[in-house]
């Protein structure tokens, strides 16, 4: 890809000593470091997790204690977001500092703290924004300051609430960018301007996407494990959620289910490709469930669907030849027409709105989770990732699609999950902030 | 029994508009039988003998022959042939067919009837009691493939592209000399994709559970309609973008980097997820066929890519006949292999069950060693099924299909000279997609008719009821050329050769088997006369003198061609000095031509004949004996079965031997094998190269053929003008038809002479 995020030109940073990182260690400061050095591999965890580039070319050859000096010099003014707005929803990624010292605190401007106060002391904002409490990363180092990670969503549809709410805050007045990523931060960068006299930094979203599941992977260490799997997919009984360890990811398949669907293959930090993309995804299943059941939440849909029974609505292998297809090694119980049995009005008439969503997300997940296979067979990767906000308090399609993987690559394919789920563009959004002055 | 015959056809009459006579024809002779069942269409299949009159010459005994006495003698016979009928309707009526086949069913010793299809254990006992026939099942895979297979190799134009928006929407194929691998994505309830390598051998190497019944069981959620066909009516009126979430509705416009456009789907019904809001049936039906063709494409181009195959045949109710399901997965095959992969739909896709059923029970009679002819006279075409139409009335149109296809005498082969047989097209022009040339044809092809009607009845004078059944076949033929009006995609590309073998086919099925026979044999017995005359004239000529006459001989016989209206009038008593022969002409290689008989003699030239009387008497035979005098073997090739006024097989073989006993140049080389008649196992005008008798093929292949003359307006004309092939060619006409001489840019009689050399790297294939 010509676009990987990490505008290097100029810094003099060879793409010759990129390739030159070899090492589960290396690869990890890889994945944190834009620019990549050796030396950057064995620094400690502050320096390491993320030096703007500008301090690096002279962190090669000097001291650690210069290269915090001079952090601090370019050190991007808070507050520290990063905002990936999607077709449904806003996701973003909020860095509290939690070593600001009593001099800081007297010179920081009024709206700054009021902001840190009003996102910190609450879970959720409005009606429908909320903080994924469970998921912030409370002791992390980010350019020189630690501080503690936020993770926070909200409809893309109250976006403008949002900005309202910049706009009383005087978030403009804080002379910081913006730094946006996903189709929103093109679509309403007007809006920003206009409404909250914000300036956005505009950055692609497979980018940030890719950079922040390297970042977060590299910085979770304690408490539960960022990556994991499912072991015994094909066994309900044995099925348990173990840790993956991540630290020599490549090459990648790396799925990623919002509203749609886009699937990449990633070769290195800054070497991937976008395989394709379907058009299935998280806002089919939400779309449609509303349509079939009247609900109007995500979180109502899946409360329905783990109530369902998809084997109601689809019609199975089983129906039609009374078992196994064996000629075609097809099992009796797999889905030979998903929503097949809606073509016969009695069996439409039975089915409850439980019914329907449980083969909603069955025939969704099912489908990506095919997709995926034929991706990683054509591109001859073994490792899959699964990321997005579909998957969130989505363990039925999680153990669905660790299932279908399995099952149908009989074990040669392996379907990982990131805790942080949905936000890793925020994040990578956010680690672009150094770069933006 | 005529009572039964009654109240059945009374029941269906209901239902459709042809008499069940003319839909379960020669069930008297069935056997075979064999039944496709789907969800609301069966398929039936069988096999039947169908007793023709067909003419036969036979000579007469030349001792006994005078002055004035016809040359041989003409005796219409029954011949009987094979032929596979197969009837597609809807289920609702299985019963009552089943009551109409068990009452016309005599002459049969069947005990089974091969069944295929989800249909076929549900209706199981009724056909084994009204037939009295043991169902025996067979695998509905193993059917389709064997199906498909034996449309693709049997029906030319078999396969098309569909394109929505260019002049014609259906792009046929060329029938490819090896039809496999290919990919076959059969679109049910569910979808199966399949591998096929060879005749015996396929996988089933994927699939998907989003497929037609995905469409129809959600479609019907979701509008709280019904049936299939009302669900695709919706969705052809709806607009997918009011329930999509657009890459625009999230970006603003494009995401540009990716090259992904604004107006993709991003979200298939991604706005229903958001807007609180009341969606229109239409609007969802719409996006709903979207998402599925979409996702169906998207599976189908990750198949073909990881099996490295490009030819993709799509079947199943969700596609068959179904222009917006058609629309919809052409276009997400391009989108999804950026133009790689074509999107290929077969007209008889309705079909392959049925076939491959028919196939599974025939193996005995090894069907598949046999070449067979779609019969256009028996078989409804492919209709347009315009979504605008409501769906009721579509489905009567549609109601009852026929497609019968013609077991051929002769198996059929691509000629060994072709140059390259996967990409050589016989008709010259394509009438499927020129407008303009279709319009006039088919104006020309109804003017005539009256004509043909004459003649046809003229040809049976001995016989009361001509008169009738010549009427019968006008307003059959004129039914199909109205078809073809509305519908020039009905039998596949439509083009002169096709209008006039849908003619000839007409004709056969009112027992019109050779209108001019007569006409043939006093062309013939007239040109024999003159044959001496000419030969001996030419012999005095000088080398150069004799060279051009020859070819003016040639051009000169071939105008009197009783098909082409224009000559109908002209008779010049020596042809050899024509006023519309002056040179230059309007295809002029006759310089080139000389220079190369200056040369060494060709190893064996075939020469495809056209007309009887003096196009083959006073035109081809004194141009063959030059050949012949010069060293070069010569190969004629006629039709096997009468077309119009042109030389048959089996009149050649008389006039040969009447020419013979007057030239002993020719007696010599009959005698001596350098002159051989072969057939060319086509009843055609025109001339299809890839569809050539097999015993042709060999002995071109023996003779080290490395010269062809196709002679004629139809076979070097209206076919073969482009024809491309591997050695030297003449390609000689003189064009009677004032229409198609200003097309070329030329006026009434303008002569074309082509001669082509192939390129030396050309020549070594």
């Amino acid at each position: 890809m010509e676009l990987n995020g990490y505008h290097c030109d100029g810094e003099g940073c060879g793409e010759a000593e990129d390739e030159d990182t070899t090492g589960p260690m290396q690869i990890r400061s890889v994945a944190e470091a834009p620019c990549s050095f050796a030396a950057a591999a064995s620094m400690e965890k502050a320096a390491a997790g993320g030096p703007a580039h500008r301090e690096r070319r002279i962190s090669n050859s000097t001291s650690a204690r210069q290269r915090t000096d001079s952090l601090r010099k370019n050190r991007p003014p808070f507050p520290w977001f990063g905002m990936d707005i999607g077709g449904t929803l806003v996701k973003l990624v909020y860095f509290e500092p939690k070593d600001i010292t009593t001099e800081e605190e007297q010179e920081e401007v009024e709206s700054l703290k009021s902001i840190r106060r009003y996102l910190t002391s609450h879970t959720a904002y409005g009606k429908t924004g909320i903080r994924d409490v469970h998921l912030e990363l409370p002791d992390l180092t980010l350019w020189g300051r630690r501080g503690c990670m936020h993770f926070i969503r909200f409809p893309t549809q109250e976006l403008p609430a949002f900005l309202q709410m910049g706009r009383e805050k005087h978030f403009s007045s804080l002379h910081t960018t913006l730094c946006a990523t996903g189709g929103g931060a093109y679509k309403f960068e007007a809006d920003f301007r206009t409404m909250a006299n914000l300036q956005l930094l505009k950055l692609d979203e497979l980018d940030c996407l890719i950079k922040g599941v390297l970042y977060i992977d590299s910085v979770v260490s304690v408490g539960p494990p960022e990556c994991y799997y499912y072991e015994n997919p094909t066994d309900p009984e044995r099925c348990q959620q173990k840790a993956y360890n991540l630290e020599n990811p490549y090459p990648l398949l790396l799925v990623n289910i919002g509203s749609g669907v886009s699937i990449l293959a990633v070769y290195s930090k800054d070497n991937y490709k976008r395989v394709t993309g379907t058009s299935l995804g998280g806002g089919t299943f939400l779309g449609m469930c509303c349509l079939l059941t009247g609900c109007s939440t995500f979180e109502e849909a899946l409360e329905m669907a783990s109530k369902g029974e998809s084997t109601r609505v689809d019609k199975l292998v089983r129906d039609i030849y009374g078992g196994d297809y064996e000629r075609f090694g097809l099992p009796g119980w797999a889905v030979a027409s998903s929503f097949g049995n809606m073509m016969c009005k009695e069996k439409r008439d039975s089915v409850s709105k439980e019914d329907l969503a449980r083969a909603t997300l069955v025939t969704i997940t099912n489908n990506i989770g095919s997709i995926t296979r034929m991706c990683a067979l054509n591109e001859n990767i073994e490792r899959v990732v699964f990321v997005g906000n579909f998957l969130r308090v989505n363990t039925l399609s999680m153990k669905l699609l660790a299932y279908a993987l399995d099952y149908w690559s009989k074990g040669q394919l392996k379907a990982l999950f990131l805790r942080h789920e949905g936000y890793f563009g925020a994040v990578g959004a956010l680690l672009e902030l150094s770069n933006s002055s | 029994c005529a009572k039964r015959v009654g109240r059945a056809s009374h029941s269906l009459d209901k239902s459709i508009t042809l008499p069940p006579d003319e839909i379960f024809r020669n069930l008297e002779n069935a056997k075979r039988f064999a039944i496709d069942i789907g969800g609301s269409l069966t398929k039936l299949a069988y096999y039947s003998t169908v007793q023709h009159k067909v003419a036969k010459v036979r000579s007469f005994d030349h001792t006994a022959k005078g002055d004035g006495e016809p040359l041989y003698e003409i005796s219409v016979q029954e011949e009987i042939t094979a032929r596979l009928h197969f009837i597609k309707f809807e289920n609702t009526y299985i019963e009552t067919c089943l009551d109409f086949i068990k009452d016309h069913l005599v002459n049969t010793e069947t005990k089974v009837i091969k069944a295929t299809g989800g249909g076929a254990h549900k209706f199981k006992d009724l056909i084994e009691k009204k037939l009295k026939l043991k169902v025996d099942k067979e695998d509905e895979m193993t059917c389709l493939i064997k199906g498909c297979n034996f449309v693709l190799r049997n029906i030319p134009h078999e396969a098309f592209v569909y394109a929505k928006h260019a002049d014609s929407e259906f792009r046929f194929q060329n029938t490819h000399p090896d039809i496999f691998p290919y990919l076959l994505v059969n679109i049910g309830s569910g979808v199966s994709i399949v591998k096929v390598e060879s005749e015996d051998k396929y996988e089933r190497i994927g699939g998907s559970s989003i497929g037609g019944g995905t469409f129809w069981g959600l479609g019907a959620l979701l509008t709280k309609t019904k049936r299939f066909d009302e669900l695709l009516q919706l969705a052809s009126k709806g607009q997918h973008t009011n329930v999509d979430m657009l890459v625009k509705d999230i970006y603003g416009g494009a995401y540009g980097s990716l090259g992904l456009t604004g107006d993709l789907i991003a979200s298939s019904f991604g706005k229903s997820a958001t807007a609180d809001k009341e969606f229109s049936k239409e609007d969802m039906a719409k996006s709903l066929l979207h998402m599925i063709s979409n996702d169906i494409g998207q599976l189908a181009c990750l198949y073909a890519r990881l099996h490295n195959l490009t030819r993709v045949y799509f079947g199943g109710f969700f596609i068959r006949g179904h222009p917006v399901t058609m629309h919809t997965i052409t276009y997400s095959i391009n989108f999804f292999t950026k133009g790689e992969v074509q999107a290929l739909f077969l007209r008889h896709e309705g079909y392959l069950g049925a076939i491959g059923a028919f196939l599974k029970g025939a193996e005995e009679d090894n069907p598949n060693q046999y070449s067979w002819g779609e019969n256009y006279a028996g078989s409804s075409g492919l209709m347009s099924v315009s979504p605008d139409l409501n769906p009721m009335q579509r489905a009567r149109s549609g109601t009852f299909d026929m497609l019968e296809m013609d077991r051929l005498e002769r198996q059929l082969v691509n000629l060994p000279l072709l140059q390259d047989p996967s990409s050589y097209i016989p008709d010259t022009v394509d009438l499927t997609e020129d407008a303009l040339a279709r319009e006039y044809w088919l104006y020309c092809f109804e003017e005539a008719l009256d004509g043909v009607v004459k003649r046809a009845v003229a040809s049976q004078r001995d016989q009361p009821e001509a008169a009738e059944r010549a009427e019968k076949f006008r307003q059959k033929y004129r039914h199909k050329l109205q078809t073809l009006r509305h519908q020039p995609f009905a039998y596949g590309s439509l083009t002169v050769r096709s209008l006039l073998d849908t003619r000839e086919h007409c004709l056969n099925e009112f027992n019109f088997p050779d209108p001019y026979s007569k006409i043939k044999q006093r062309e013939n017995d007239m040109a024999l006369k003159y044959y001496q005359k000419v030969v001996k004239s030419l012999e005095e000529l000088s080398w150069d003198q004799r060279q051009f006459a020859l070819v003016r001989g040639l051009l000169a016989g071939n105008v009197f061609d009783w098909g082409a209206k224009a000559c109908c009038i002209v008779m010049v008593v020596n042809v050899y000095h024509c006023f519309f022969i002056e040179r230059p002409w309007l295809v002029d290689a006759y310089n080139q031509w000389i220079e190369r008989l200056k040369g060494p003699p060709h190893k064996c030239a075939l020469f495809f004949v056209d007309n009887s009387g003096m196009d083959i008497i006073l035109g081809v035979f004194p141009f063959v004996r030059e050949l012949l005098i010069r060293g070069t073997e010569v190969v004629l090739a006629s039709n096997s079965g009468p077309a119009l006024n042109d030389v048959t097989n089996s009149e050649l073989q008389i006039v040969t031997e009447r020419i013979a006993a007057m030239d002993p140049v020719i007696q010599a080389a009959v005698k001596e094998d350098r002159l051989t008649l072969v057939q060319s196992g086509s009843s055609s005008p025109c001339l299809d190269l890839s569809r050539l008798d097999k015993v042709l093929a060999t002995v071109v292949r023996e003779r080290s053929t490395d010269l062809v003359v196709i002679e004629g307006m139809g076979r070097a004309i209206h076919t073969n003008y482009y024809a491309m092939l591997s050695c030297e060619s003449l390609k000689l006409a003189v064009i009677k038809n004032s229409w198609l001489a200003e097309r070329l840019g030329g006026k009434i009689f303008s002569v074309v002479f082509k001669y082509e050399v192939p390129s030396k790297t050309q020549g070594q294939y």
